[in-house]
């Protein structure tokens, strides 16, 4: 775990002059291409209704703790900066709880146990050590809301691949009438890492594919370097 | 490698080549499959025969297709993919909705083999992947069996067969009514012995005229198909006999210790899918451990996992379970059985004996 928290930080260093919102969304896609906060993203995005309110829950902890966690950011000592965030976090997490609480006691049912584990979602605190702790109240914020952002798109998507599949309902309106045969698997925890596979490798090919194209492209515009090479060989 | 270069070929012994290929062990094994599949059509009819057509053409269609999404030569030559698929087929309910068989296909061979890098890579065996996916997604669909040899089989589809895509298909139990003989119920040996306690008598289970999965049914031809790839050295006699001893001598003890509650070793050993799994799908030779010992102790774990399943468990058959999960563990086992190198120490585990 710490090898790849220091992994994301050269990342975040790297790609910190980039837009911070535009970059949580997609370029540093939390689900898709950091694979973080994999305990809610498996666990409760078996309908699209409670994806997009823990992605919500999620991305009002992180604007909310990442603008104080900067504001305070000088006057926390080194030693003790983990268990600071986390009191922080904890401070919004609660405000969360009692926010959905008083919104939507079904939903608030739903989401269970996974509210308060927001805190320890690995994915908010990485966040707050690798970009909010060092840089300046507003970009920090932002970059809770775009990575927020990126989070509840990725869970609305696992979301509706699940509750399409799993319960023939978007958003609870029936898409295949009454008589839908449901594939219970993918209401079942299984159903997650399943689709959350199939999201990852339908990236990773896009990825690919547009890694390759920039390769041909490069290597069209270098012809001459190619050609030296090869006859050097 | 262009073909215009020439290359002197350096190579280590043996030199000696037996002459077969992975494609001629293949199409060996399909031919061991068939008349499984050609029972399973007299037995069951129509829906059987579409059934096994559909998930082998499903399979050599999607293994063409992610062959040509990973940019390689279509590797459907090999037959492994046509086995994927009649195996597939072949441990289904016949009355299984087409729709569901291709979804079946899909799982098994796309991530069940391509994903790892196709032929040779797979941790687990294909078609049990396909299967175990359709048994987690559509828990109802695939315990619903069939009577065998309902009355118009060769005329008429079962009615779930044809079921539109995405749509439940109407429950059976009235035209099971309707065509059943002699007050056969769809239910299979293993079912009834575990749910209704009416054991099926051991020579029926053993020709093969009951219901079940469309290839599991007759012990016989399983036999006979599994000693003509054992007799052609095409396959490796110890996990089939490994597995079905397993199985035996646990139900045994089990027989013993409760002969009014537990049903007889012979009972167990040619109800279900045990046959079928452990001569067909227990051997892919790609999931499976390929030391001696490590066979031994391979095949064992999957008769035990078998049986307990089917005594303590809630499902009436487990022999599906047992395999993926001894597939699991065959890198494990491999690497705890590896023989000692002649003039080494004594043996540690694996890689230490090789380090040393």
């Amino acid at each position: 775990m710490s090898e790849a928290v220091s992994c994301h930080n050269e990342k975040a260093e790297m790609t910190a002059d980039s837009n911070p919102f535009l970059n949580g969304l997609w370029k540093q896609n939390p689900v898709f291409v950091m694979v973080l906060g994999m305990c809610p993203t498996l666990a409760i995005t078996n309908s699209v209704r409670n994806a997009i309110s823990m992605g919500l829950a999620t991305t009002f902890v992180m604007v909310v703790s990442y603008g104080l966690i900067s504001m305070i950011r000088k006057l926390i000592p080194k030693q003790v900066r983990i268990a600071s965030y986390i009191a922080i976090l904890a401070m919004a997490v609660t405000v969360v709880d009692f926010l959905v609480k008083a919104i939507s006691i079904p939903i608030y049912v739903a989401l269970g146990a996974y509210i308060p584990l927001i805190v320890s979602n690995c994915l908010t605190l990485e966040r707050a050590e690798a970009y909010a702790g060092k840089q300046p109240v507003l970009k920090s914020m932002l970059d809770g809301l775009g990575m927020g952002f990126g989070f509840t798109i990725a869970l609305t998507m696992l979301g509706a691949v699940r509750e399409i599949l799993g319960a023939g309902t978007f958003l609870g309106f029936h898409l295949f009438g009454a008589n839908f045969e449901p594939w219970v698997l993918f209401l079942l925890p299984p159903g997650g890492f399943i689709t959350l596979a199939m999201w990852l490798l339908f990236f990773a090919s896009i990825k690919e594919r547009s890694a390759k194209r920039e390769a041909a492209a490069l290597e069209q515009s270098q012809p001459q370097l190619t050609g030296a090479v090869e006859a050097r060989a | 490698m262009s073909p215009a270069t020439t290359v002197i070929e350096v190579r280590t012994a043996p030199h000696v080549h037996s002459g077969r290929s992975v494609e001629v062990i293949m199409r060996n094994v399909v031919y061991a499959l068939l008349p499984m599949a050609f029972y399973s059509v007299w037995l069951f009819g129509l829906s059987a025969a579409f059934l096994i057509a559909t998930t082998t053409g499903a399979c050599l269609l999607i293994e063409h297709l992610c062959c040509g999404a990973a940019e390689r030569e279509s590797s459907i030559g090999d037959y492994s993919a046509a086995i994927t698929g009649l195996l597939l087929g072949l441990t289904l309910p016949p009355a299984l909705p087409l729709w569901m068989a291709v979804v079946g296909a899909f799982i098994a061979i796309a991530p069940g083999k391509m994903i790892f890098g196709g032929l040779g890579f797979n941790v687990f065996n294909p078609a049990l992947v396909g299967r175990a996916f359709l048994q987690a997604a559509f828990p109802s669909a695939i315990t619903t069996y069939t009577p065998a040899q309902a009355m118009h089989r060769f005329t008429e589809f079962i009615p779930t067969t044809l079921a539109i895509p995405f749509l439940k298909a109407a429950p059976l139990k009235d035209w099971i009514a309707q065509v059943r003989v002699d007050g056969f119920t769809g239910a299979t040996p293993l079912m009834l012995q575990k749910f209704e306690h009416v054991t099926t008598d051991t020579w029926s289970l053993f020709l093969g005229t009951r219901a079940g999965s469309a290839g599991e049914t007759s012990a016989l031809l399983i036999l006979l198909g599994g000693v003509y790839l054992i007799v052609r050295k095409m396959m490796d006699w110890r996990i089939p006999a490994a597995m079905l001893l397993g199985a035996l001598a646990l139900s045994g003890c089990y027989y013993l210790s409760n002969p009014a509650k537990y049903p007889s070793q012979l009972f167990v050993l040619f109800s279900g899918g045990l046959m079928l799994g452990a001569i067909f799908m227990a051997t892919d030779p790609v999931a499976s451990p390929v030391t001696p010992r490590g066979m031994w102790i391979y095949g064992i774990l999957m008769g035990v996992i078998t049986v307990v399943i089917r005594f303590e468990g809630g499902l009436a058959e487990g022999v599906m379970y047992a395999i993926l999960l001894g597939n699991g563990l065959s890198p494990l086992i491999d690497n705890l059985t590896q023989p000692r190198t002649y003039g080494a120490g004594k043996r540690m585990f694996g890689k230490e004996a090789a380090a040393k």
